[in-house]
């Protein structure tokens, strides 16, 4: 399918905050044909127009973020080994032990660990601090390092795509790619009506892409497309749970950084309802996303949040389900086709 | 012998699983290897045995070894959503698992599967580490596919792709104690070019991360007079402390320990200096936590020589290892084998 094929392409590119090119310049690639008009703003935001048949009688924005979490090199130490920052939401946890790619030459690197027959029985009950782990590239100096990197040069996890069974995809940066695959979808289809794709920069450092597009476009309707966290395992109790892989969709009602209008929000799930496609809510208040630029701009848009439920969200691998990847693409062709009438 | 062919076989072993006990990918990737230089054979535990060279009448027998086993999980439990239970074989640390990629060997093939982890989203900042017994292994499979394809017993390897960084580094999971396979299979070939008097064999010993039997029974069987083993020490950098570590690239480590032939030792120091090997050493007073300490007991008792080759991360899936040092050590035991009579 072609959808899934974008969509490991478009993992598998490199990006973090700040460094969304590879992911701009693949996008412009496939739009070619398919828009009356794109353009890419001073951020970086790829913002494209479609013309449907008609013109509605409400701008509608379906906005996905290009940029992944990942790490920033910042300094070289003399031994050779490079000091990093986060950039997004990293955890000690996933960070500790992985390779990574870094810079535009995409050199091998490794977070290494001091070795668990050495480690004291305290230091085995915490995670090792991020400002304490450094990266080996196998310079053997301060020299030979700087000729290989640069300071300011981006860290990206290593997540191949991967297939488990017939239901389940494993990738990096499904968060946000998967939206931006969506969103591709909907652009290289037909529309009823006119829509405004933006494709934005910085999302998990702060949401600032969203917040130029959402001045230039003032939209208004802005449906977020995301992926949220599904932290469905065993060993969390059912309320803990948030949503769930395969049970479609995630519609939300609110998270820390929106209260999505009570009326679009019904809406949009009868909408899911009419035409059997399944769909869930976010069970707490979790997280936030673009949403939050777009309902605060300018004079204020109307905000739609719609996510794919996503575990292990901000690591090197995060698990999709196929099923409710096809669903949110049913729900957004409907929603496209629904929300510009008004 | 070319670097390349270090690095090639390296990738070729560190890609075939064999969690301990459970080797068998592993030692046919060995067995293929060693195939050209001599019968092989497999014991009752798994370690993999091949006659290099049959030695003159009389004259000692010199065994090479390096241990088969990597480190991993076995799936003890299966739980709903697709959901494995699973325990460590050899030492893991936990605190590096969540959301890491692993293979399952499951009896119709290999699936791939991902460590449960929490998202920051859903963090306090307060998280501790997981225990063993509280990590989950997801397989994306339903309740119906996993049931069908998991069972308890079955070995889970931790996932990375082969890797050169700079200066000869090798990245990869398993390299504890491929590498020392791979110095173990460069040296017979360099000893087969020129057979020596001393007969040798190579011993690639199952179980060394759990229990070191493979080495000791397959050490009784073979009875040599002398033994040179080859494991990983740790490598310096990320905090370890100078005295507890070799450095990378810095040529073969020749170790000392009550359980190591002193004469061997002195002899190994003294040929790697003649013959232009870069070495370094590395001295302990207690157990070498390698399977020197079972094969230097073993029957009659074995006259050991231990060399280690430095490594980064050790017990993780991003161990590093320098090729330089792999082929340092293989050099030096082809000529130490040379001058056995």
């Amino acid at each position: 399918m072609k959808l899934l094929e974008q969509m490991k392409e478009l993992t598998q590119l490199r990006g973090i905050s700040g460094c969304e090119d590879e992911v701009r310049e693949y996008l412009i690639q496939k739009i070619q044909g398919h828009c009356h008009r794109y353009e890419v703003d001073n951020m970086g935001n790829l913002i494209v127009h479609k013309k449907g048949r008609q013109t509605g009688s409400k701008k509608v924005l379906f906005s996905s973020h290009m940029d992944e979490v990942g790490f920033v090199i910042t300094h070289t130490a003399k031994e050779g080994m490079l000091h990093f920052a986060p950039v997004g939401g990293v955890t000690p946890a996933v960070t500790a032990g992985r390779p990574v790619l870094i810079g535009k030459n995409a050199v091998p690197g490794v977070i290494g660990t001091r070795p668990v027959h050495l480690i004291t029985d305290e230091e085995r009950k915490e995670y090792a601090k991020l400002e304490d782990m450094r990266i080996d590239i196998g310079a053997k100096d301060k020299e030979e390092a700087l000729a290989l990197v640069s300071l300011g040069d981006q860290a990206t996890f290593i997540g191949p795509w991967r297939e488990l069974g017939d239901q389940s995809v494993l990738a990096k940066a499904i968060d946000d790619r998967a939206g931006c695959a969506l969103l591709l979808d909907l652009i290289q289809g037909e529309l009823d009506y006119d829509c405004t794709f933006a494709f934005v920069v910085q999302e998990e450092t702060g949401c600032a892409g969203s917040k130029a597009v959402a001045f230039s476009q003032r939209p208004d309707i802005a449906v977020v497309v995301e992926s949220t966290t599904a932290g469905d395992l065993p060993s969390a109790p059912e309320g803990r749970q948030v949503c769930r892989v395969g049970a479609g969709p995630v519609i939300s009602f609110m998270d820390k950084g929106t209260i999505y209008p009570w009326d679009l929000y019904q809406q949009a799930t009868k909408i899911a309802e009419a035409n059997s496609i399944p769909w869930q809510t976010k069970e707490g208040v979790f997280g936030g996303n673009d949403a939050r630029s777009y309902a605060s701009s300018a004079a204020g848009a109307k905000t739609l949040a719609v996510s794919l439920p996503v575990r292990y969200l901000h690591a090197a691998n995060t698990l999709a389900n196929k099923t409710d990847i096809e669903n949110a693409r049913k729900l957004l062709a409907l929603l496209a086709k629904e929300l510009p009438r008004g | 012998m070319e670097i390349q062919e270090i690095i090639q076989m390296t990738k070729t072993l560190c890609e075939a699983p064999g969690t301990s006990g459970r080797e068998d990918g592993a030692a046919a990737a060995a067995e293929a290897l060693l195939a050209p230089l001599g019968p092989v054979s497999r014991t009752p535990l798994g370690s993999v045995l091949c006659t290099v060279c049959p030695g003159e009448p009389g004259a000692p027998h010199l065994m090479l070894e390096a241990h088969l086993d990597q480190i991993g999980m076995v799936v003890t439990r299966l739980e709903k959503g697709g959901f494995l239970r699973v325990a460590n074989v050899g030492g893991l640390d936990c605190r590096l698992l969540p959301a890491s990629p692993v293979t399952v060997h499951a009896r119709e093939g290999r699936y791939p599967a991902v460590i449960a982890s929490t998202p920051p989203h859903l963090c306090d900042g307060k998280e501790k580490p997981l225990k063993m017994e509280e990590i989950l292994v997801d397989t994306g499979l339903s309740d119906e596919e996993a049931k069908k394809a998991f069972a308890p017993g079955n070995p889970v390897t931790m996932d990375g792709a082969f890797t050169m960084l700079a200066n000869d580094l090798m990245l990869s999971p398993a390299q504890d104690d491929r590498v020392g396979c791979v110095a173990v299979i460069a040296a017979a070939k360099m000893i087969k070019e020129k057979a020596p008097a001393c007969k040798v064999t190579v011993c690639l010993s199952s179980q060394e991360e759990t229990s070191g039997y493979g080495a000791g029974t397959a050490a009784f069987a073979l009875a040599p007079d002398m033994a040179l083993l080859v494991d990983v020490s740790f490598g310096d950098g990320f905090g370890v402390k100078d005295h507890e570590c070799g450095q990378m690239n810095g040529g073969v480590e020749i170790d000392l320990a009550p359980a190591v032939n002193r004469g061997m030792f002195q002899r190994l120091c003294d040929l790697a200096k003649e013959k232009e090997i870069p070495w370094q050493t590395h001295i302990m007073g207690g157990r070498t936590g390698t399977d020197t300490d079972i094969v230097a007991a073993s029957g009659r008792g074995v006259r050991c020589g231990l060399l280690s080759i430095p490594l980064r991360s050790m017990h993780t899936a991003v161990e590093t290892v320098s090729a330089q040092d792999v082929l340092s050590t293989a050099r030096l035991m082809a000529e130490f084998a040379r001058e056995v009579k």
